[in-house]
């Protein structure tokens, strides 16, 4: 950890000269920059010059303990004719769209529930949603695999009640869809509901009063008041879940278990940073999954890009 | 959904359908759980049966000594209390110390390197995670625990809202007269300052925790030696013996989440409030 102590230790100025009065000694001239430079420096080291590095290493055919031969925009050449990746990039849109728009629907009609001024339980409730967030994901895939699963699950079970066939979540295409969106929403419905929450409860109660007294119900209260009050905060929720569906890991890697760096044989449920790994650590061809990384990020700025035009518009529009 | 009958002066009662509401909620987000501890604590005949077992069973121990036999679970834990720990206390102190410079003191290019801290939050790091362990490859840090830590100590975020509570509570009356009773600008923050917004440097460092602990993809390719695996990884070893048995990877599940619930029954009220004060939106 010496290491450690190297980088962090704030740079020690010489001591300030004895000029009581002033207080603007060197010392003390100098130590903002000392409190904000870990941040700088750590942030440079691993995180700036890491991911300006990433559009560097994607020209190279680079093999960690090999030769790194420069080959231009091949890597990207390849990439668009690689059915993997397409195969991957289709997979993180589906999983991304079935996990991001049931989450913020229930999100948004619990917010408006929690928001009942004389709701009881109001503390149990709130905590009880966040407990989810603070389960690991791994933790999260391995219960819902078994939830989920074709011979032993309780939801196939619960299914077969009701006379449908067993499901071969994992297996299938829709189904290991399905199965991460689950995760994915079981961890971050609470989550989202709470930042909801934040936002409702600067709107004026009075308003909420004078529509009821004015005569509308709940359904358009829901729709005239708490909808559009969240207006900014679901643009905002759109966006990071969005980069976080981009960058969905975990839940693919350990729903399939035979073939954990392609979920599935044929497959089936790999995502985007689940192909970056694949290529990067498991083939050890880290230009190509620089490459990987790079489209990542193309599509993270095209998503942020149509999201600010979009929401700027709506604001036109009001 | 709405009644003819006269309303009361708030919008109304609460309907019954609320409640139904949020307890299906609430069962949604604790029965997997619950449905974890069944399992890891019963063995595989008896998990696998239809319909299946709900009351937890005794074989608790005897699944957690198979644990400890396939992974050093133990030494798991204690690693990602020591890399969760040092992230989160660090994240307090270092974005509370770098908040109060931004919100306290003046000095030349303060604006332009906030806003820089401000970019920082729309670089996706998490894309670059080849150079990342390429550095950590030139570092020696492979297969280490600062290769953890270190990076986990900064956030912008955490700079960002430490300098909203300064700002909103530290008035420049009080720093003046600490300053005039002869403090130095370390002294004022680390006797003044940051005892006020300790609070608030608390829910941070809860959060960044939390995020530590439970942090998957980075100590994935980090971390090589079992003897260094984190909880979340040694979760991922023991899915690998699977077919050994079923309750294997729930049993170390369990006792990796443990740790946290029982630290969000102690705190979570304030992770809560701490997200209602708008603070955690990224």
């Amino acid at each position: 950890m010496t290491a450690v102590a190297v980088t962090l230790a704030p740079v020690r100025p010489a001591p300030p000269p004895p000029v009581p009065r002033t207080y603007r000694g060197l010392g003390e001239r100098l130590a903002p920059y000392a409190y904000i430079a870990p941040f700088f420096i750590i942030f440079a080291v691993f995180g700036l010059f890491p991911f300006a590095f990433t559009f560097y290493v994607a020209l190279f055919d680079w093999n960690p303990i090999g030769d790194q031969v420069f080959i231009g925009v091949d890597n990207f050449t390849r990439m668009f004719g690689d059915p993997r990746f397409w195969n991957a990039a289709g997979n993180t849109v589906s999983i991304w769209a079935l996990s991001t728009i049931p989450q913020l629907l229930l999100a948004l009609v619990l917010a408006h529930v929690l928001n009942h001024a004389r709701l009881r339980f109001a503390l149990f409730f709130r905590m009880s949603m966040l407990v989810p967030y603070v389960t690991s994901v791994a933790a999260t895939a391995i219960v819902f695999v078994q939830l989920f699963d074709r011979d032993y699950g309780l939801l196939n079970w619960l299914l077969g009640l009701v006379g449908v066939q067993p499901v071969d979540f994992v297996q299938s295409t829709w189904g290991s869809h399905v199965l991460i969106a689950t995760m994915v929403i079981w961890r971050w419905f609470g989550y989202t509901t709470l930042l909801y929450l934040a936002s409702l409860q600067a709107v004026p109660r009075a308003i909420y009063e004078a529509a009821a007294i004015d005569g509308a119900g709940a359904w358009q209260r829901f729709r005239h008041i708490t909808v559009p009050s969240l207006r900014p905060v679901i643009i905002f929720t759109v966006v990071t879940s969005t980069i976080g569906g981009l960058q969905i890991f975990t839940e693919p890697l350990l729903i399939a278990t035979g073939a954990p760096l392609t979920c599935g044989a044929v497959r089936q449920c790999q995502t985007l940073t689940l192909f970056l790994y694949e290529q990067g650590f498991g083939q050890f061809e880290f230009g190509y999954g620089s490459a990987v990384g790079v489209a990542l990020f193309v599509m993270v700025v095209a998503i942020a890009a149509v999201n600010y035009l979009l929401s700027s518009r709506i604001r036109a529009d009001r | 959904m709405s009644t003819a009958a006269p309303r009361s002066r708030r919008h109304g009662r609460v309907r019954w359908w609320t409640y139904l509401m949020l307890s299906a909620a609430t069962v949604a987000c604790l029965f997997p759980l619950y449905w974890m501890f069944i399992v890891a604590t019963t063995d595989t005949a008896t998990a696998t049966q239809m319909p299946p077992e709900v009351v937890p069973g005794g074989n608790f121990f005897a699944l957690a000594g198979l644990v400890m036999e396939t992974v050093p679970f133990v030494q798991a834990l204690l690693n990602s209390l020591f890399v969760a720990t040092a992230i989160g206390v660090g994240q307090a102190v270092l974005c509370a110390l770098a908040g109060y410079a931004f919100a306290k003191l003046a000095f030349p290019g303060r604006n332009v390197l906030f806003l820089i801290v401000l970019l920082t939050m729309t670089v996706p790091t998490q894309l670059s995670v080849i150079p990342q362990y390429m550095i950590m490859s030139e570092l020696g840090w492979v297969d280490t625990l600062q290769a953890l830590v270190v990076p986990g100590l900064a956030s912008a975020f955490g700079i960002f809202w430490m300098r909203q509570h300064i700002t909103a509570t530290i008035s420049d009356e009080l720093m003046q007269a600490a300053r005039i009773d002869g403090a130095n600008s370390w002294q004022v923050f680390w006797r003044i300052a940051f005892p006020i917004v300790r609070p608030a440097a608390f829910v941070l460092g809860l959060f960044g925790f939390v995020t530590a602990w439970n942090d998957f993809l980075w100590p994935f390719i980090v971390l090589k030696s079992p003897e260094r695996y984190t909880a979340q990884i040694a979760i991922k070893a023991l899915q690998n013996s699977y077919d050994v048995d079923l309750g294997l990877a729930m049993s170390g599940s369990f006792m990796a989440t443990v740790p946290l619930v029982a630290l969000f029954v102690l705190v979570g009220r304030r992770m809560v409030a701490g997200i209602l004060e708008g603070a955690f939106k990224g």
